[in-house]
């Protein structure tokens, strides 16, 4: 996509607004319409963008497909994990009172920690997906479309 | 079963059977059509319109959406048909994309996506294996 | 005022999904299908379910459309004319809809309070997410808290279907160090 100068302008001034607004979605998602899902989707369709426009070569080089096959595991594993710190703490798997002093603080923690383990997998699960189908040999030539 | 047609009846299920139309709209696709990709694109129709019938009955006239206001007479949405559908959405695309990755798969085997040509060279395979054990079966004797 | 924009809604949606039926061009079946999932999130939106247009919006309209252009390319670009029409498939459609539509007259009317959905599980997470959890939205706390087991498990499904993707058609990318390892 060489020859696209509007496309390549405005994907750099698009790029950082869209992955401030996953973050924005990620973190505010208690106190407005948002959460885990919809972060990772976004935060993703930020990279995914990048990799359209300016090549995967370049996307691949910020992230590795390594990093992203761990980020996948990761973020379950945060789920988890948060579940079995609670029952490590003397509370039911899942269960996020024990988590601090007073029972909603401990609801709290626990929501944003499984929320960012919601977004890191969707986040790897969708980069993955879009690695394996941009990163095989196209059929059909520009020209074709 | 004794149902007056009143317009108060036709206007409370009218969302319904819109919202069947719209699934049987996927499920004519997903059926008639024999590219597999459109067969997706028509599964995917079919399942939002089943998500449109879970959150339209969670909907209460004159409600708001479940994000609270500390205003005590406020009457809510039902949150539990959004946090069900919500994580169907995503489900969805996920197991969207492995049918897509089937796809491309049966691509590079096959050369085609039709599924009429795919069932034909499979059906030719499948003869000319008979042919070649039928054959070697003679041989033997 | 709602009424009348729900059915011009629901009047896009269905000429975009017989529209998605009758073109032939993948690429155009794909945008369609793009519009289509933008016209489900406004839907969504005045059905009160903010989150879930969220979300349609971000993976329909975004995601999705981007995997399918994928597929394109690495496939074929439209759709053979088939042979025949068979009469077969439309019979088998409207036969299920005439059931599902007599399944509908037993349902409460659209929007009534007292349906018996919303008489046990949601209004009881309304009422005591305050209490408990101390957030706003009570979507976010249901899907986190009260339902977190629902939510692992669909994380969990997210991820299977993650890895059957990458090692349908990429592999886990274990190759170039092993040979790394054996020229060594």
């Amino acid at each position: 996509m060489d020859h696209h100068l509007i496309l390549r302008v405005i994907t750099k001034i698009l790029v950082a607004p869209i992955l401030l607004y996953g973050l924005y979605v990620q973190f505010h998602g208690d106190f407005g319409p948002g959460g885990g899902f919809q972060a990772g989707v976004i935060f993703a369709v930020g990279f995914i963008l990048y990799g359209i426009v300016f090549g995967l070569r370049r996307l691949r080089q910020i992230f590795p497909d390594y990093v992203v096959h761990r980020l996948v595991a990761l973020g379950v594993l945060i789920y988890a994990g948060t579940g079995i710190v609670n029952m490590a703490l003397g509370g039911n798997f899942l269960d996020y009172n024990v988590l601090a002093e007073k029972g909603y603080q401990g609801q709290h923690w626990g929501i944003i920690a499984v929320e960012l383990g919601v977004g890191v997998t969707v986040f790897g699960v969708m980069m993955a997906i879009f690695y394996s189908f941009a990163g095989r040999p196209p059929s059909l030539d520009d020209k074709e479309w | 079963m004794a149902i007056d047609f009143d317009i108060d009846f036709i206007l409370g299920h009218i969302n319904y059977w819109l919202f069947v139309i719209l699934m049987l709209t996927g499920l004519y696709i997903v059926v008639a059509r024999g590219n597999l990709l459109k067969k997706i694109v028509g599964l995917n129709l079919f399942q939002v319109a089943v998500f449109m019938l879970y959150i339209s009955m969670g909907k209460i006239g004159g409600g708001t959406a479940p994000i609270l206001t500390g205003n005590p007479d406020e009457v809510y949405s039902n949150p539990l048909p959004h946090v069900l559908i919500l994580t169907a959405i995503v489900v969805g695309i996920a197991t969207t994309s492995l049918g897509l990755a089937l796809i491309v798969r049966i691509n590079e085997s096959y050369g085609t996506i039709e599924e009429d040509e795919i069932l034909e060279l499979d059906h030719q395979k499948s003869q000319s294996e008979i042919i070649k054990v039928a054959k070697e079966a003679s041989n033997d004797s | 005022m709602e009424l009348v924009l729900t059915s011009l809604l629901f009047f896009a949606l269905v000429a975009t999904a017989i529209a998605i039926a009758l073109v032939r061009r993948l690429f155009a079946v794909v945008m369609l299908a793009g519009v289509f999932s933008l016209l489900a999130a406004m839907l969504f939106v005045l059905m009160d379910a903010v989150d879930v247009a969220f979300t349609e919006a971000a993976v329909g309209a975004g995601i999705s459309t981007v995997l399918m252009l994928g597929t394109i390319a690495l496939t074929a670009r439209s759709e053979k004319q088939p042979a025949s029409y068979s009469l077969v498939p439309l019979v088998i459609v409207v036969l299920t809809g005439l059931v599902l539509i007599y399944g509908t007259l037993d349902m409460p009317n659209f929007g009534s309070p007292d349906a018996p959905v919303q008489q046990h599980v949601g209004p009881d997470y309304i009422r005591k997410t305050p209490e408990d959890i101390h957030v706003p939205n009570v979507v976010t706390a249901v899907l986190a808290s009260y339902r977190g087991y629902d939510t692992l498990g669909e994380v969990t499904v997210v991820f299977t279907a993650g890895l059957g993707v990458i090692l349908l058609i990429s592999g886990l990318g274990r190759r170039p160090r092993r040979r790394k390892r054996e020229e060594d």
